[in-house]
């Protein structure tokens, strides 16, 4: 099925968004972010972007005070996801403009929204930025 | 009004939880928050609705319950505006999973959505679909989504379409109604369609064989031009990553390709062109290239045999993993470990470079390094490979060791190539990580050891010079002892020296220096200090020049604060006081173990117990048949066996190699055969009053210690007092039982606090050996009344329980409360009986609660 959760995490380890494809209780959820992020934390910069944790592959990305983690199946192309969270960036600092954590935090559902348009079940829907945004600025100009 | 950007309050709640300095703060502040919007739900004010559910949506972020507003939901979906069903659909995709009930009621919401006139409302509703739905609504909703396929909206049609791949997944009957909408996918020129009319295609094939020959046959070609167009599409700015128009779409292409190539020649010679055209032409100094020659050389090592190809793959992987950047070489160790499989050669021409990987900082490319290598290992590297790999034990991280020395455990298991070798990397992996190895490798260790009769003295003697050095491994440590004790004649007369060997000059003495320092550390472990016990009563007779001071070191043990060593200390110095005469046959050295019995056994293929049960009895030479003495150690890892140390009684019968099988009821009707049983009944029948009970004594032991299958002639274990054990154990005798038919079983002391005992009788059923009854006895030791007595059981999966009522429920001082059990086994004859308990009872109007466990089940029941 492709990638299995998305998630955004402060330098601090806080979680600032969290998506998931499949069904994890809260419990899960909370343990495996934890897990995951004191791993990816720990880890310095010469080192690859590939944690491998429980039966997920974690591809992760550090941008600025942020880290950008995709957790994905075994045999997920991992440098696919890479560029995957790269466009991610890109199409929040493009809407945003130079996106931040307080970006994200205070535009929680925006964040959302841009992410239902670009991945679905998993899936990648859709990979031109403009296609992205068109619904969310289409939505801005009605209010 | 906007509901996101004016809702101050909103922002009010991010604020605070922002503010918050600790967690348990955040915590109040959530559950202020929450209480509020609990309010607000009750008051069912529709204004209120969408700023609730965006500040639950951040609550659930913070990993937070938020199931209270899962209704609100529903009702804001319901509602006709499209912000409201906008953050609507959304909370429905992150507070509420496919399992819920509340889901079902959506269904209807979501029909009516997907054939709304606005086709943004159709898109959220598809999203939503295609994110949580369940087998029931994709079975309900499938002919909407499918329609929507060839919506006049491309938008559309690429959320149906991966709309689609949830619901054949969740219900493969449906895929075949997929395959022809899916199919005029691929030809679309729109991007976001096309990829997910790819991924679509390529979940159909995974589900339904019939699709995948469809797509074979009518796919293939318009697939290879697609790709064939992007690759050489020009400069597209939209999509362009890197130089590289749409990677992800190529990525997609590619998979989709292998698929269809895999196990089709005719299908993988119409892409070779394509695929060589890919893997030469696209640009490798960025990611996004890296990417689509990752996936190219993926789908040229799956599809069939065109060598040409795979030698290009080869080389691909070959730059990969002498890349500087770490993600790259990251992928290149993951995709040699598949071209293993077809070329191993070229595989192998990369091993240094692979070792070198071992060796890096980085912890991810260290695992996949390690995984690779020992898939490299074969019969001619085996012996350079390993010693690499132990040289860089020496200096790894310590987190990194436990891993290390598993795999190199496994390849000198698998592909050693003379016992000798196979010592020598053992006990180098054990000096260097010998507190991270597993049980199963050291108990192989002393059974290969063991098996290795020629190397018996030059083993002792390099595991003594080891052992000086690397005290602290703990596992080395045990093994030490463990030779020590079994071969501690041929270290000091240096017996059976190799040519390779450095003479060593060891005492008695040094060689008794080792076990004490052992015994004595205060960081051994329970184990080690057993086995180091074991190790000075075998000692002792082989060294009787320096017995006397290796009494001492086990008469300190006596005040061992270690219920178990005490134990052994004290039955240890009853024989060497007592029993010299019979000391030397009960220490001879071990029978030699099975080895392709436990290796079997460690391979899972052979049941545990079963090995111990079924194996060949051995003689040795103080008369007893000694199948049983392998349990000593006890060298299985069967945890429900309780481990010989910590049961008394087997540890016992083990020890003096009681023959547990083979004639019993001959040997009741007879005066004991043998001179050695002879003995044996003397160090039993310590302090008993007359001899011919005794004898009827231990023949009860003998016939009824295990499982046998002639019973005992029944007036013999009617007549036998059961106490042999209590003998021992300095207990008392226990309430003589009612034996029946079948064999009879020694009571046992279950359990002993200082206010209370709890004793165990056990009788079978005729005819059913599985179950066995078990009459409980609770003993008050104390001056006290114990009141509301309740006496509680449980056993693992295997075993059944039933708890009769106990015959009261008041114990005065000193008086007794009777309970039946009855216990089946399922695993019998294979598994012990083990229960836990818990005791509470009321005493002097405080509730005291007692637990323990059960070990000491006679075996066979």
């Amino acid at each position: 099925m492709g990638i299995r959760f998305i998630l955004m995490v402060n330098k601090q380890g806080q979680t600032r968004l969290a998506q998931y494809y499949e069904w994890l209780t809260l419990e899960e959820r909370r343990a495996l972010e934890g897990e995951i992020v004191r791993k990816c934390l720990a880890r310095n910069d010469q080192q690859c972007s590939f944690v491998e944790h429980r039966n997920y592959k974690i591809v992760y990305r550090r941008y600025a005070s942020l880290f950008f983690m995709v957790g994905v199946d075994d045999d997920e192309n991992e440098l696919a996801i890479l560029e995957f969270i790269h466009l991610l960036v890109e199409t929040m600092d493009k809407h945003f403009g130079n996106v931040c954590e307080l970006d994200i935090m205070f535009h929680l559902e925006k964040a959302h929204f841009m992410l239902e348009e670009m991945v679905m079940n998993g899936c990648i829907v859709e990979t031109s930025k403009a296609n992205i945004l068109s619904p969310i600025q289409l939505m801005d100009k009605a209010h | 009004m906007n509901p996101f950007s004016s809702g101050t309050r909103l922002r009010d709640m991010i604020r605070s939880i922002r503010a918050c300095k600790t967690a348990a703060e955040e915590r109040g502040v959530v559950r202020k928050e929450c209480a509020e919007i609990r309010a607000s739900i009750n008051e069912n004010d529709p204004h209120d609705r969408h700023r609730n559910l965006a500040k639950l949506m951040f609550i659930h972020m913070l990993g937070y319950p938020t199931h209270f507003g899962q209704m609100e939901c529903l009702k804001l979906i319901a509602s006709p505006g499209f912000p409201e069903k906008r953050i609507g659909y959304l909370g429905l995709m992150l507070l509420l999973d496919e399992r819920q009930e509340v889901l079902m009621l959506v269904t209807n919401s979501l029909k009516q959505d997907l054939n709304h006139t606005n086709q943004y409302v159709v898109g959220l509703a598809l999203c939503a679909l295609g994110n949580i739905c369940s087998a029931e609504m994709a079975r309900d909703l499938a002919p909407e989504v499918e329609r929507l396929i060839q919506f006049r909206d491309p938008n559309i049609r690429k959320k149906a379409a991966l709309c689609s791949t949830r619901i054949v997944r969740k219900v493969p009957d449906l895929a075949e109604n997929f395959i022809n909408a899916a199919s005029s996918l691929l030809k679309e020129k729109h991007h976001g369609v096309l990829i997910t009319g790819v991924q679509l295609c390529y979940e159909l094939c995974k589900i339904n064989d019939e699709a995948l020959e469809f797509f074979r046959k009518k796919c293939t070609e318009g697939l290879i031009k697609t790709l064939k167009d992007i690759t050489n599409s020009a400069y597209q700015p939209e999509y362009d990553v890197a130089g590289i128009t749409d990677p992800f779409l190529h990525i997609r292409l590619l998979k989709l390709l292998r698929v269809l190539g895999q196990g089709d020649a005719d299908a993988s010679d119409l892409m070779t062109d394509i695929l060589a055209q890919v893997a030469t032409r696209t640009e490798s100094n960025k990611n996004a290239g890296n990417a689509v020659l990752y996936e190219c050389v993926e789908t040229i090592m799956a599809i069939e045999d065109t060598s040409s190809l795979r030698v290009l793959a080869i080389n691909i992987l070959g730059r990969f993993l002498s890349n500087r950047d770490n993600n790259i070489r990251y992928v290149a160790l993951n995709m040699l470990m598949k071209a293993i499989a077809f070329d191993d050669q070229a595989v192998q021409r990369h091993r240094v470079t692979i070792l070198e990987c071992v060796k890096d900082p980085d912890a991810s490319i260290r695992k996949r390094a390690l995984e690779l290598v020992s898939l490299l290992v074969n019969a001619n590297n085996v012996k350079q490979l390993t010693k690499d790999l132990i040289d860089y034990l020496e200096i790894s991280d310590e987190d990194f060791k436990e891993d290390l020395s598993e795999k190199i455990c496994s390849i000198v298991d698998k592909f050693s190539p003379e016992k000798i070798w196979y010592i020598d990397q053992m006990l180098k992996v054990l000096s260097e990580a010998g507190k991270f190895v597993k049980d199963d490798v050291w108990h192989t260790l002393i059974v290969v050891i063991s098996n290795a009769s020629e190397l018996h003295g030059y083993t002792v003697r390099a595991l003594y010079k080891a052992v000086l050095t690397y005290s602290e491994q703990e596992t080395l440590v045990r093994v030490a002892i463990w030779c020590i004790g079994e071969y501690g004649d041929l270290l000091v007369n240096n017996v059976g020296m190799l040519g390779i060997e450095d003479p060593v000059t060891v005492t008695e003495c040094d060689a008794v220096d080792v076990i004490e320092d052992a015994i004595t550390r205060h960081n051994s472990d329970m184990t080690t200090k057993a086995m180091a016990l074991v190790a000075l009563l075998k000692l002792s007779s082989r060294f009787p020049s320096i017995s006397e001071r290796i009494k001492d070191i086990i008469v300190k043990q006596k005040g061992s604060l270690l219920l178990e060593m005490q134990q052994r200390a004290i039955e240890f110095n009853s024989i060497l006081d007592r029993h010299i005469n019979i000391r030397s046959s009960l220490v001879e050295r071990m029978p030699v173990p099975d080895e392709a019995a436990s290796r079997a056994r460690r391979s899972g293929s052979l049941p545990a117990s079963d090995s111990t049960m079924s194996k060949p009895s051995v003689s040795i030479p103080n008369g007893v048949t000694a199948a049983p003495l392998v349990d000593l150690l006890d060298l299985d890892s069967d945890d429900i066996l309780a481990p010989p140390t910590s049961s008394g009684v087997d540890f016992l019968q083990d020890l003096l190699g009681v023959d547990l099988g083979s004639s019993p009821a001959q040997s009741g009707a007879t005066p004991p055969p043998k001179a050695g049983t002879d003995l044996l009944l003397d160090i039993l029948s310590i302090g008993t009053p007359s001899p011919a009970q005794n004898s009827a004594s231990s023949i009860d032991l003998l016939s009824t210690a295990d499982t046998l299958s002639s019973p005992a002639p029944s007036s013999i274990a009617t007549t036998a007092p059961s106490g042999m054990f209590d003998l021992l154990d300095g207990l008392s005798p226990s309430p003589s039982k009612q034996a029946t038919n079948g064999p009879a079983y020694p009571p046992i002391v279950a359990y002993e606090s200082s206010s209370l005992k709890i004793e165990f009788s056990f009788s079978k059923m005729p005819g059913n050996p599985q179950t066995t009854n078990v009459q409980a006895t609770f003993i008050n030791l104390s001056p006290n009344t114990f009141t509301d007595f309740i006496f509680q059981a449980a056993v693992p999966k295997f075993l059944q329980l039933h708890l009769d009522p106990a015959s009261g429920n008041i114990l005065s001082a000193s008086g007794k409360v009777t309970q039946n059990l009855r216990v089946t086994n399922s695993q019998h004859g294979k598994k012990s009986l083990v229960m836990r308990m818990k005791i509470g009872y009321r005493v002097n109007g405080k509730d005291v609660l007692e637990e323990g466990q059960i070990n000491n089940f006679p075996r066979g029941l």
